[in-house]
């Protein structure tokens, strides 16, 4: 029988590794599917082929899927995600000037400290007249809203106190160096690039600020889902395998050299074995420290879509367009994430099921077990730094909670 | 200044790409409509800066550009232009676009734009960047074909140095081997230059 072939977007990081590897190592193809990706420089041109029939799916930013669904940009048209292939992941990058001033030094900055040492920098910044200028990778990433969320909670303001400006992710360290930007949120390779290039110094891990925060998800059109839903559940058993060749320790060069060959990133084999194996080299010449969970790509069912994470999300998207919180644009959002899809993808092989689909986000500080309805699963900490817990069932109570 | 809906002004394009020779013929094309005035942008620096300059009615931007996502964030927030620059205005351009996208470019047209002006367009840009994709191919096909030759000639000198042969034998030589093997010459000649370099004798 023929295989069936599914074509895949996808911009040039480290975590568009599941699908890679779904393919590379032939688990897709164990499961009867060929897949054809097709690299892209932007995620407008991502979304782009993804809407207009090119591909069947995408490697998106979570944001993107939600903002397109709700037609942020572009007339509205139903995503869903039935897979999210991957949780942080990315890093905040300053220059070495702005890192000094803040006084980072040694390992990464603890968010508190470095935000109230941020503050009065920023704010007689601002009262110059040359605001201090963060680049973050798009408008409707999770990048922006982590960025965003980290500010606001150190009392500086996005778009007051601060400028917020896109910088593609290849012309982040570019744009560090020339002193466009003063801090960049992107993904890796890129904050390696900018310290290896000496344009900068890591300061802050995304997974800091949110210790479980969604990342890139798997987006199709609702309809291209509902007519392939069958290889789309043979592409979530591949990429889970994927998921967990990926986190084993003993394939970590081997999954580093494909992922850096030209079809794919076209990058340092040796800069992404460390960021597959959460180990960042912070500043030029220093140390490489180990950040646990860096990068999330497996465990703890971290492909599961839950509702909660859509709804976080969309609560950002309200806070930084300014809109105003609808129910009926919720009930969209939370169809977007796809649990149903996953589960059946998954039910009866050896992956963790949760018993739930929706959770209080951030109300974990500590290991414990939760409720499946198949396997055992146990959830580490999930905590914003700030201790700020999101309840999906009271969306607009939060926004106005975080004024 | 503001672009104006009536359009009693001519239509401003403004043409994004890195690639000048690509950006020339698709100008060329442009500027046999009515009515246009085209500006070609190829820096990446100070694009959203240029743009706003502009005032276009009309951006095209190939879809290999890495500067979409920027652009798209200055249409989200900028206040600076007269109404928001939308992937497409209306049901009926979306046809229009679809065929855009198909044919690598993207468009973005300010709210308000009239369809008819839009159509003519981009079928215009779509058949300039078909165009130039074909150019493209043929120019690659041309170069490949040229690199094969160059490699068939090294092989050949190989074997003339190596076995003292002539030049008309070692071709015959090489063109026997490709007919045994069932293979393209080019792919022996390739095979003889690789194992002569391996050898260290390259």
């Amino acid at each position: 029988m023929m295989a069936e072939e599914l074509t895949i977007g996808f911009l040039p990081l480290v975590d568009a590794c599941l699908p890679i590897l779904a393919r590379e190592h032939g688990f897709a193809e164990e499961e009867g599917l060929s897949l054809r990706l097709v690299k892209d420089i932007s995620w407008a041109t991502v979304l782009d082929r993804l809407l207009y029939g090119h591909s069947d799916a995408a490697h998106l930013v979570a944001p993107l899927a939600i903002a397109t669904t709700l037609g942020r940009g572009r007339p509205a048209q139903p995503l869903s995600v039935p897979f999210v292939l991957g949780l942080n992941g990315n890093a905040i990058t300053f220059r070495p000037e702005l890192a000094a001033q803040v006084g980072i030094t040694g390992g990464l900055g603890d968010p508190t400290a470095v935000g109230a040492a941020l503050r009065p920098i920023a704010l007689a910044r601002a009262e110059a007249g040359r605001p201090l200028r963060f680049g973050s990778v798009h408008r409707y990433s999770s990048h922006n809203y982590m960025l965003r969320y980290w500010l606001a909670a150190c009392g500086v303001r996005p778009d007051q106190d601060v400028e917020i400006a896109t910088v593609p992710p290849p012309f982040c360290a570019d744009a560090l160096e020339a002193g466009e930007v003063d801090a960049i949120c992107v993904g890796e390779p890129w904050n390696s690039v900018a310290v290896e290039r000496g344009a900068g110094r890591i300061a802050l891990a995304t997974a800091q600020v949110w210790r479980r925060g969604v990342e890139k998800v798997l987006a199709l059109r609702e309809p291209v889902l509902a007519e392939r839903r069958d290889a789309v559940e043979r592409l979530i058993r591949a990429m889970c395998r994927a998921g967990r060749h990926f986190v084993d320790p003993a394939n970590r060069d081997a999954n580093a050299a494909i992922l850096a060959r030209a079809e794919y990133l076209d990058g340092n084999p040796g800069l992404i074995g460390r960021a597959i194996s959460d180990r960042l080299l912070l500043a030029r010449g220093g140390e490489i420290v180990h950040f646990p969970d860096f990068m999330f790509q497996y465990r703890e069912a971290a492909n599961f879509p839950w509702v909660s994470q859509a709804e976080w999300l969309y609560s950002q998207m309200v806070r930084w367009d300014r809109m105003a919180f609808d129910p009926v644009d919720a009930r969209k959002v939370a169809r977007v994430f796809r649990p149903d899809v996953y589960r059946s993808a998954l039910v009866g092989t050896g992956e963790p099921l949760p018993g739930a689909s929706s959770k209080v986000e951030g109300s974990l500080h500590q290991k414990t077990a939760v409720g499946t309805q198949q396997g055992a699963m146990t959830l580490e900490s999930n905590r914003f730094f700030d201790g700020r817990v999101f309840d999906p069932s009271d969306i607009a109570g939060y926004l106005a909670a975080l004024g | 200044m503001p672009a104006c809906a009536a359009l009693q002004h001519a239509m401003r394009i403004a043409l994004v790409d890195e690639s000048s020779a690509r950006a020339s013929v698709i100008r060329e094309g442009l500027a046999t409509l009515a009515d246009c005035e085209v500006f070609v942008v190829t820096e990446r620096r100070g694009l959203v800066v240029r743009i706003e300059e502009i005032a276009p009615d009309i951006i095209l931007i190939d879809l290999g550009n890495p500067s979409r996502d920027v652009l798209e964030e200055y249409f989200a927030v900028s206040r600076a232009l007269a109404r928001p620059i939308a992937m497409f205005v209306d049901e009926s351009d979306e046809e229009a676009i679809a065929a855009s996208i198909d044919a690598g470019v993207s468009a973005y047209v300010v709210d308000g734009l009239a369809a008819g002006r839009i159509r003519p367009l981009i079928d215009v840009a779509v058949r300039r960047f078909n165009a130039f994709a074909r150019l493209q191919a043929d120019l690659d096909e041309a170069r490949g074909k040229l690199a094969e030759r160059e490699t068939i000639d090294r092989a050949k000198r190989i074997l003339m140095d190596g076995r003292g042969l002539t030049e008309p034998k070692a071709y015959a030589e090489i063109r026997k081997a490709a007919m045994d093997q069932g293979r393209k010459i080019a792919e022996i000649a390739d095979a003889i230059v690789t194992a002569h370099k391996l050898m260290g004798e390259g």
